[in-house]
């Protein structure tokens, strides 16, 4: 092989992403993203859950949830008749129960940024330190998710238990369960670090926003009443949404049906189809807008802004 | 510092920490919208509930009227509760310890200015609630309504001192406890069904916060006959509850204050930011 070749057939190695220095240059960007991950999820971990003794944080993560589906409890029996056998009762406690993740993943992702930001002032260090910022996000979300699988979890047993809903190990559809959650958890995270995106670029409304989206989708996704009962053009709105494909999809998998006559078109794979497409949508969309939006922030010098403290 | 001086310090104080709240909560006039907005979604969501299983259009009454309060206890909450919290960590809090006046005329300050804001976005959530949910709102008693009202903010916003006073003490323990308070309490105090229906024991022990009588007491003038089966008390006696609670509520405030600022001042945890 004469020079020229080798150098062509170097050249084509490197494009190929072989040679050395661009391989160490992968690895270095994968362990960077790997601890930048980790490490925040370790540190949301301790800011959820270090400022008391572990059983009052036990206490303070299962009493919070708990209260929210005893109120629709007693809303429940205050008016209905037939008491909790009401069909319409498992599909409200646990579209509330599976809704505390949408809470906290998308509050929590989107509070990470303020927080870190306006409070902590660690924002700006973290942008001159080695580390993936989008990775960083994820692993912050990662506490959250942890907390809310618990609140999540004990709220279902505290029905099942209690207040008689019938979700028994044999008839729950665990892969679509498995499924559906994974999907929705996903989607959930790049929606609440879109969000992230958007609260670097925000001052006044920053601690407004996560509230505000969540709340919209806990009204718009029919997390506590069947979706049939709003009127049409809200309905239209409400099926645009991918929390009420996910919310329809962890019911269908809990209690073998999602409850919302609108949606009984849709087969099992056909949700599980729909929540693909949108987690992937969500994660294309969530990448691209944080680059962006991290961009105009670092060109307007919003990365140390104080607006709250 | 002749007596006379001391009021007018007292009450330029007042003004001077009611100010901030009044301009300050509406100088941005789209947090407006946030506010009366957000609840309206959370009610919203209850309205469909008790439409869903078919209860009366009362009952759409109730949640708005829950929904209104909502924003007084929030207001309660994060704004006088955890508010000297927020102020040692931006480091105001030396600032209030070494002005010469009353730490009471702060709190005042805080919460009357805080009832004139947040009084804005209730009437905001029950004008746009009762609007897009046609709820029948009639006041069969007025002044007994408008009593009952204001003796319920007086309560709640010494409930509210009180718990500033206490919060003194904590680091990020505060801001958990006050979002601890919310569910638990909006369950408790009946903020979205009638009280009763927890049973009576449970609904006399959740009257130490001031809504629960007061919510209860407005509903019965609200919707006399719904709420004929329905009611905790009488009026007259949730009224006297609620004279009782705003007395005890502000002296106990008063005392707590002193003894708080004292424990945190020798325990170093005023100027201690980031506990």
């Amino acid at each position: 092989m004469s020079g020229i070749e080798k150098m062509k057939a170097q050249n084509s190695l490197r494009a190929r992403g072989s040679s050395p220095l661009f391989v160490r240059g992968r690895w270095l960007r994968a362990t960077e993203t790997w601890r930048s991950l980790r490490v925040a999820a370790w540190l949301g971990w301790q800011i959820e859950s270090n400022w008391t003794d572990p059983f009052l944080f036990a206490i303070y993560s299962v009493v919070k949830p708990v209260a929210g589906a005893l109120i629709l409890v007693f809303m429940y029996l205050v008016v209905a008749r037939g008491g909790l056998g009401n069909p319409l009762f498992p599909f409200v406690f646990v579209g509330n129960a599976v809704y505390i993740y949408v809470g906290a993943v998308l509050m929590g992702l989107s509070w990470a940024v303020i927080d870190d930001r306006e409070h902590y002032g660690m924002l700006k260090y973290m942008y001159a330190a080695p580390l993936n910022v989008y990775a960083y996000l994820v692993g912050r979300g990662v506490a959250q998710t942890a907390v809310a699988t618990v609140s999540a979890g004990i709220t279902l047993l505290v029905g099942v238990g209690l207040l008689g809903v019938r979700i028994t190990p044999a008839t729950v559809n665990w892969g679509l369960l498995v499924l559906s959650l994974a999907l929705g958890l996903g989607m959930m995270a790049c929606l609440g670090i879109l969000l992230g995106g958007a609260s670097l670029l925000l001052a006044w409304h920053n601690f407004r926003l996560g509230e505000a989206v969540a709340g919209s989708l806990y009204f718009l996704s029919g997390v506590v009443f069947p979706l049939d009962v709003l009127p049409q053009g809200v309905q239209m709105l409400s099926r645009a949404l991918p929390t009420t494909y996910w919310l329809e999809a962890m019911r269908r998998a809990l209690l073998g049906s999602g409850g919302n006559a609108t949606l009984a078109g849709f087969c099992d794979l056909g949700i599980l189809g729909i929540l693909g497409l949108c987690a992937l949508g969500a994660l294309v969309v969530s990448v691209a807008f944080f680059r962006w939006a991290e961009g105009l922030a670092r060109r307007r010098g919003l990365l140390d802004m104080q607006t709250m403290h | 510092m002749s007596i006379r001086r001391k009021w007018a310090t007292f009450w330029r104080t007042v003004v001077g920490r009611a100010y901030p709240r009044v301009i300050g909560m509406n100088r941005e006039k789209s947090w407006m919208i946030f506010d009366v907005f957000l609840p309206l979604l959370q009610v919203g969501a209850y309205v469909f509930i008790y439409r869903a299983i078919g209860a009366p259009p009362e009952f759409t009454g109730f949640v708005i009227l829950g929904g209104a309060m909502t924003a007084y206890w929030m207001n309660v909450l994060w704004s006088m509760a955890s508010q000297l919290y927020w102020e040692k960590e931006t480091g105001n809090l030396q600032l209030y310890l070494i002005a010469p006046t009353s730490r009471m005329a702060i709190l005042l300050g805080m919460a009357l200015g805080g009832m004139f804001s947040t009084t804005l976005r209730a009437a905001g959530v029950v004008l746009v609630g009762s609007v897009v949910f046609r709820v029948p709102l009639a006041v069969a008693h007025v002044p007994a309504f408008l009593g009952v009202f204001l003796l319920t903010l007086v309560a709640l916003y010494g409930l509210g001192m009180l718990l500033a006073s206490l919060f003194l003490l904590w680091g990020r323990q505060a801001w958990h406890l006050a979002n601890l308070f919310q569910e638990p309490i909006f369950l408790a105090s009946g903020f979205y069904f009638p009280v009763r229906a927890l049973g009576f024991a449970v609904a006399v022990a959740a009257s130490v916060v001031p809504i629960t009588l007061g919510l209860d007491a407005m509903r019965q003038l609200l919707y006399p006959q719904m709420m004929e089966g329905l009611r905790f008390l009488p009026v007259s006696y949730e009224l006297g509850g609620l004279a009782v609670l705003a007395v005890g509520f502000i002296a106990l405030a008063w005392k707590a204050l002193r003894f708080f600022e004292d424990l945190a001042r020798r325990e170093g945890r005023l100027t201690l930011r980031g506990q």
